[in-house]
């Protein structure tokens, strides 16, 4: 327990001091949220009926964004051999690590939530729907995309692999998201139902993802 | 013949030399009945003569599916048993199963124009298999990307596998958000009660699609066990005035 | 046989998967005799398989 504790700490840490980058992925959140009106036009009508959508698609790009950092930077120096071989098993160090890169990279999306939900003339409600269903959906996102960066990092490739590999498997995140952030405003449809499936996606890209990237990792560093 | 045996490249090889004419023919003999099968099949009292569409494209859609699996089975067999011909079986199933992907894709947007009156619709279905296409390109990218054969494998058996988990998850998604925007426009295919005029022709050339990409298969795979052979020479040769 | 007004809807899918299997059969032939074709010189030039090589060169 110690071990997987002091992997959050070191990975945190080296995430946020200079040279980390994690805080480019709230950097080009932001940016492609304010380039969304110059794309549909500052109607702030539209804009609303599209803000939910807009930060979804936002978080997802942005979260991608980091995604080859998880392992890229521990492959270069040489820890990721060690973890591969440490006692810890090495699904419990990716889940940790997922976790980690959740914290520095998913999280400030999250709190940057509102500041954009105030660009795109949402309302409180809104805003809140939306950034609870970030809360909920964007752990998927990190666990799922973490299967794409163990193997592109066992493939030496990152960047265009990457997202070729990771976003088909994003999209129930993307449907549900957008599905309960829309429900909550509209109210056409009940808003429990898209958010707990949406929990529920978590929870099994919480099972599938460290396995697939355990088992990736594993198979393709020796 | 048991697996095992198959395992053994050359032997593998000599087989296929022996029933890949066999599997030729049979699946010439297949298309043709089931061609002519369909071209005799009567016309739909709602869809007219566009019914004949159907039989080659809820085939090429069945393929589309099966072939993932076979990919799947194979990507056990590269992780799992370790089994030799595995990952030639895969890598040679991606860019059949693309293709006939992408037929399932093009002749059901050729069956909606004149159904719904559109091209493209963002029906269920239709949506799910565009999603399974772009699984398949992305899987033939990860073949693409790395040079050596048997990293490639592990890679590609592992996202094959997740893919696998994945596909009934976004297949489920995607029904689900398709309801929620369902335009009351399009007309919706009789559920499964499909006349028996029909049904023949089209088991028929559902068949014929199978054995047309059994034959397929077994061939790119010897094509692929021989590149590999070319490559290890290839490598050899490269090597032999250095170690001299 | 009459196709009804769709004709040309039918007929473009019937060719068009006809176009991309032969195109699939015509790829894989090419690829067989490119491949042989490979080998052969590589052979003639003296690089030469183990003799008896089994699934070790599958690697």
């Amino acid at each position: 327990m110690t071990a997987l504790a002091a992997l959050i700490r070191r990975d945190i840490r080296v995430a946020l001091r200079i040279g980390g980058g994690a805080l480019i992925g709230v950097l080009f959140f932001l940016t492609v949220v304010v380039l969304m009106p110059f794309a549909v036009g500052p109607d702030l009508a539209l804009l609303k009926r599209l803000g939910p959508a807009i930060l979804w698609l936002g978080a997802l790009l942005a979260s991608l964004l980091t995604l080859d950092r998880l392992f890229m930077a521990d492959h270069d120096d040489g820890s990721l051999d060690l973890l591969v071989m440490s006692r810890t098993p090495l699904e419990l160090a990716c889940a940790t690590k997922a976790l980690a890169h959740w914290l520095v990279a998913g999280l400030p999306l999250i709190v940057a939530t509102p500041v954009l939900g105030l660009l795109l003339n949402l309302d409180g409600s809104a805003t809140l729907a939306v950034a609870l269903t970030l809360l909920a959906g964007t752990p998927a996102l990190t666990l799922t995309g973490m299967i794409g960066a163990a193997l592109a990092v066992t493939l030496h490739r990152g960047g265009l692999l990457l997202a070729v590999l990771v976003l088909p498997l994003s999209i129930p995140v993307l449907i549900f998201g957008v599905a309960a952030s829309n429900a909550a405003t509209s109210g056409d449809t009940p808003f429990g139902t898209p958010f707990t499936i949406l929990c529920a996606l978590s929870l099994a890209s919480l099972v599938i993802g460290p396995f697939a990237a355990a088992a990736s990792l594993r198979h393709g560093l020796d | 013949m048991t697996l095992l045996d198959l395992a053994n490249p050359t032997r593998f090889l000599s087989l296929t030399a022996k029933i890949l004419p066999w599997l030729a023919g049979a699946t010439a003999v297949l298309l043709v009945i089931g061609l002519y099968q369909s071209a005799m099949a009567p016309d739909d009292y709602q869809q007219g003569a566009t019914v004949k569409i159907m039989f080659i494209h809820v085939p090429n859609a069945w393929l589309a599916m099966f072939v993932w699996g076979v990919m799947s089975i194979a990507a056990l067999g590269t992780l799992v048993w370790r089994h030799p011909l595995a990952d030639v079986a895969a890598k040679a199933a991606a860019p059949i199963g693309a293709a006939f992907t992408f037929l399932a894709l093009v002749t059901g947007s050729l069956w909606g124009r004149p159904m719904w009156g559109t091209y493209w619709e963002w029906d269920a279905r239709l949506t799910s298999v565009l999603i399974l296409f772009l699984m398949y390109l992305g899987l033939m990218a990860l073949w693409r990307a790395v040079e050596d054969p048997s990293r490639a494998a592990r890679a590609a058996a592992i996202l094959t596998l997740v893919g696998a988990i994945n596909l009934p998850i976004i297949k489920f998604s995607v029904d689900w958000w398709n309801t929620l925007h369902q335009p009351a426009s399009v007309m919706r295919m009789g559920g499964s009660t499909l006349d028996k005029a029909f049904l023949i022709p089209l088991l028929v050339m559902a068949v014929a699609f199978s054995f047309l990409f059994v034959t397929l298969h077994i061939a790119a795979m010897r094509n692929e066990i021989l590149r590999r052979r070319v490559r290890s020479l290839q490598m050899m040769q490269a090597g032999k005035p250095s170690a001299s | 046989m009459t196709l009804g007004p769709y004709e040309s809807f039918i007929v473009t899918s019937y060719v068009l998967v006809a176009a991309v299997v032969a195109l699939l059969i015509v790829w894989i032939t090419v690829d067989y005799r490119r491949q042989k074709a490979r080998l052969r010189d590589l052979e003639a030039r003296g690089v030469t398989r183990r003799s008896g090589r089994s699934a070790s060169d599958m690697s």
